[in-house]
């Protein structure tokens, strides 16, 4: 069971964002400690995606602020979060499709010998990482537009989890993904948390959520419906969340 | 490439050695639609087209759309468009001119010819045009209006602009280092052009070696051994014997004579010298090698492809897409003032409409050359390419006697023909997107 006396590794508190008139993420309080999996629920379009893109640097909140290890911090752009070790699988993967997936992988962290980009170091990296998630693996020399979209989703996983995060942030990370490879990425998500990772899952499937994640938080209409300890609760308890918008009586 | 009639047997075998080869097929296609261009006119000519002459003509006048088309590669690939170049070109011409006749000799009271004086414009009208280029990033890139609408505006401002500089009249140039950029005032001899070739095929082949132990140190696939060669091959016959073309074109005897008595000596009789390589196609393969290199070996080049790709990746990538866009406009920028020196240069003067239309050509060479404008696509070479096949088909019409607006609805259709079947071999291909 994951220790959670300590400072927390995120705090986001109270955060908001609207897009035009639409209050896309309402007054969201949400906390994750280290080794720990915190998953996210909601219907579409309940502000899942925007509150993770918030801690990832992708957009500014309107209000609220992000905490790191206690201490808070400025995050105006995907180089901020980067430089918190703050990694992030986006849910359009966010790919670069005319790149290979050794380019793609380290976009924006290139290998470099002498000041010019080491493609083949960066290739052979890409080959070791990539294979422990899917050993399938093959098409290194092609731009990802030709991937299969469960291919391309290795390639963002790979990306998320090579550079030593110590946040990670996976919005459905096993959408586009086999049941094989599906397996793999669990087992990835339990290897990670047991180097000390904090994770966010945002996952749409009941059942990974009981088996993946520690706590589940449940978001409704941008605001947050509860956070629940997933050991205290049945998955018709979190269906009912996420569908009445109602925390359980026997709430944690 | 086109045969969809023909049964599927030929192409598998046809396929498997171009695969084997790892030639690069659209590559191909266009050296062979070059080749085309270059076989109807050298036997419609009777052979002058491919002549030592005419070849370094044509070398000559395709440079400052060759070096313009290279940051054009750039600023298409990550899905923007400058109008503005033939403009921005002609603006720092003026600066040039004005300032090596007119500005820096009145503020130094040095006479026009003096060569420190040249060497400040140059660096002069080179930081003009990277300023030009580097305003309208800023427009582009920070104030988010569309570069089409910039760099429209921007064929305008500085195209008058350029009207002010000079009052509207033409500067003379004389001073012979200038002319040196132009062509044939600036040739390297027979000699030192094949010594350059030599050293310059050796550095491709030890390129392609280097290239090869990196992979193998990876445990990579390699080519064959085959294919490599027969690659080193082409590329070093090819450069050998483009040195040795232009090193057969002699310099005239009435010129020779002429630089002999102007050092004061008498030309002893017989003597003969050849063209050889000029210095402004030196500088377009300069700009070429430099570009590609940035292209495919820095995370510069990187970065653009990205962004022309996906923007939204690269910007989530930690990719600072606004600074990125500037960078890009500001090298495009760079880039017209080097063909602006080689164009006044070649002109031996600066006239208004210096650089007229021209980036409407810089665009079609690279388009020709296989940069989508959709973004993320393009290679230097092909715009080089690009830039040689038009170059080539206007000369080799203008030698039979086409007349100029003929030869301008022939561009005009070559243009819409090689998107037209780069759209259906993609199709055929699978590619299409
Ligand atoms: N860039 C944007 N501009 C305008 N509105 C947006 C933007 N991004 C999200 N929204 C709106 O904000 C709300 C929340 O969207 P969000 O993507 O966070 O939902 P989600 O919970 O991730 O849903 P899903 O499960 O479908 O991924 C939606 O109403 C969406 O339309
Ligand atoms: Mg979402």
């Amino acid at each position: 069971m994951t220790n959670r006396t300590g400072t927390p590794l995120v705090e986001m508190r109270d955060i908001s964002i609207s897009f035009g008139g639409i209050k896309a993420v309402d007054h969201v309080s949400i906390d994750l400690y280290p080794g720990e999996v915190v998953g996210l629920l909601g219907h579409n379009g309940a502000g899942k995606s925007t509150l993770i893109k918030i801690l990832a640097g992708a957009y500014r909140a309107d209000h609220g602020e992000i905490l790191i290890n206690g201490d808070p911090v400025e995050i105006n752009n995907p180089r901020d979060a980067r430089n918190l070790n703050i990694e992030t699988i986006y849910q359009t993967l966010a790919l670069a499709d005319n790149l290979d997936a050794a380019s793609n992988l380290f976009l924006g962290r290139e290998i470099k010998k002498r000041g010019i980009v080491d493609d083949a170091r960066m290739e052979a990296e890409a080959r070791k990482i990539i294979g422990r998630l899917n050993p399938n693996f093959r098409k290194f020399n092609v731009p990802v537009s030709s991937l299969s979209g469960g291919q391309r989703q290795s390639v963002a996983i790979a990306r998320a989890v090579y550079f030593n995060a110590k946040i990670l942030i996976m919005d459905e990370p096993t959408a586009a993904l086999g049941p094989h490879e599906t397996q793999m990425v669990a087992e990835l998500i339990q290897e990670l948390k047991a180097q000390g990772l904090g994770i966010f899952l945002i996952e749409h499937d009941i059942h990974n959520v009981m088996k993946l994640c520690d706590r589940a938080s449940v978001m409704k209409n941008g605001q947050l419906v509860g956070t629940v300890n997933v050991n205290d609760v049945t998955d018709d308890d979190i269906l009912g969340m996420i569908i009445m918008g109602k925390p359980p009586a026997k709430a944690a | 490439m086109s045969d969809q009639g023909h049964p599927a047997q030929a192409a598998p075998p046809r396929r498997s050695l171009i695969d084997t080869l790892e030639i690069d097929v659209r590559l191909l296609g266009m050296l062979m639609a070059f080749a085309a261009v270059a076989v109807v006119f050298t036997i419609w000519t009777g052979g002058t087209f491919v002549g030592p002459r005419n070849v370094f003509n044509i070398a000559v006048q395709t440079v400052p759309v060759g070096i313009m088309a290279c940051g054009m590669v750039f600023v298409i690939v990550a899905r923007h468009i400058d109008l503005s170049v033939g403009s921005m070109l002609a603006m720092s011409s003026a600066v040039m001119a004005m300032s090596q006749t007119t500005w820096l000799p009145t503020m130094f009271g040095t006479e026009y010819g003096n060569p420190a004086i040249l060497a400040a414009t140059i660096v002069l009208g080179l930081a003009f045009g990277t300023l030009m280029g580097a305003i309208t990033g800023w427009f582009v890139g920070y104030q988010r209006i569309p570069s089409f609408i910039v760099t429209l505006g921007g064929l305008f401002v500085w195209r008058n602009v350029n009207w002010f500089t000079t009052n509207g009249q033409s500067v003379s140039l004389t001073d012979p280092n200038l002319l040196m950029f132009g062509g044939t005032e600036g040739v390297l001899g027979a000699t030192a052009s094949w010594a350059l070739g030599l050293v310059a095929s050796a550095l491709a082949v030890w390129a392609i070696i280097a290239s090869r132990r990196n992979k193998q140190g990876h445990g990579f696939a390699v080519k064959p051994v085959l294919a490599e060669t027969v690659l080193a091959g082409l590329i070093v016959g090819t450069i050998l014997l483009f040195v040795g073309w232009l090193s057969r074109y002699p310099v005239p005897v009435a010129k020779l004579k002429r630089l002999f008595e102007a050092r004061g000596e008498v030309m002893p009789e017989g003597y003969t010298a050849m063209h050889g390589l000029p210095i402004s196609v030196l500088i377009l393969i300069a700009v070429a090698v430099a570009m590609t290199v940035v292209a495919r070996k820095t995370t510069f080049g990187r970065y653009i492809f990205a962004m022309g790709g996906n923007p939204d990746a690269a910007e989530l990538a930690g990719i600072n897409t606004r600074a990125l866009t500037v960078k890009i406009f500001a090298l495009m920028g760079f880039l017209c003032a080097l063909a602006a020196l080689v164009a006044q240069a070649r002109l031996q003067s600066h006239g208004n409409d210096i650089g007229m239309l021209e980036e409407l050509r810089v665009i079609a060479a690279a388009v020709i050359g296989g940069t989508a404008l959709a973004g993320g696509v393009g290679t230097i070479y092909g715009a080089i390419l690009g830039a040689l096949i038009m170059q080539s088909l206007q000369s080799g019409m203008a030698m039979v006697g086409v007349d100029t607006p003929f030869q301008n609805i022939v561009v005009g259709l070559v243009l819409i023909i090689a998107v037209w079947v780069d759209i259906l071999y993609r199709k055929r291909l699978g590619l299409s997107k």
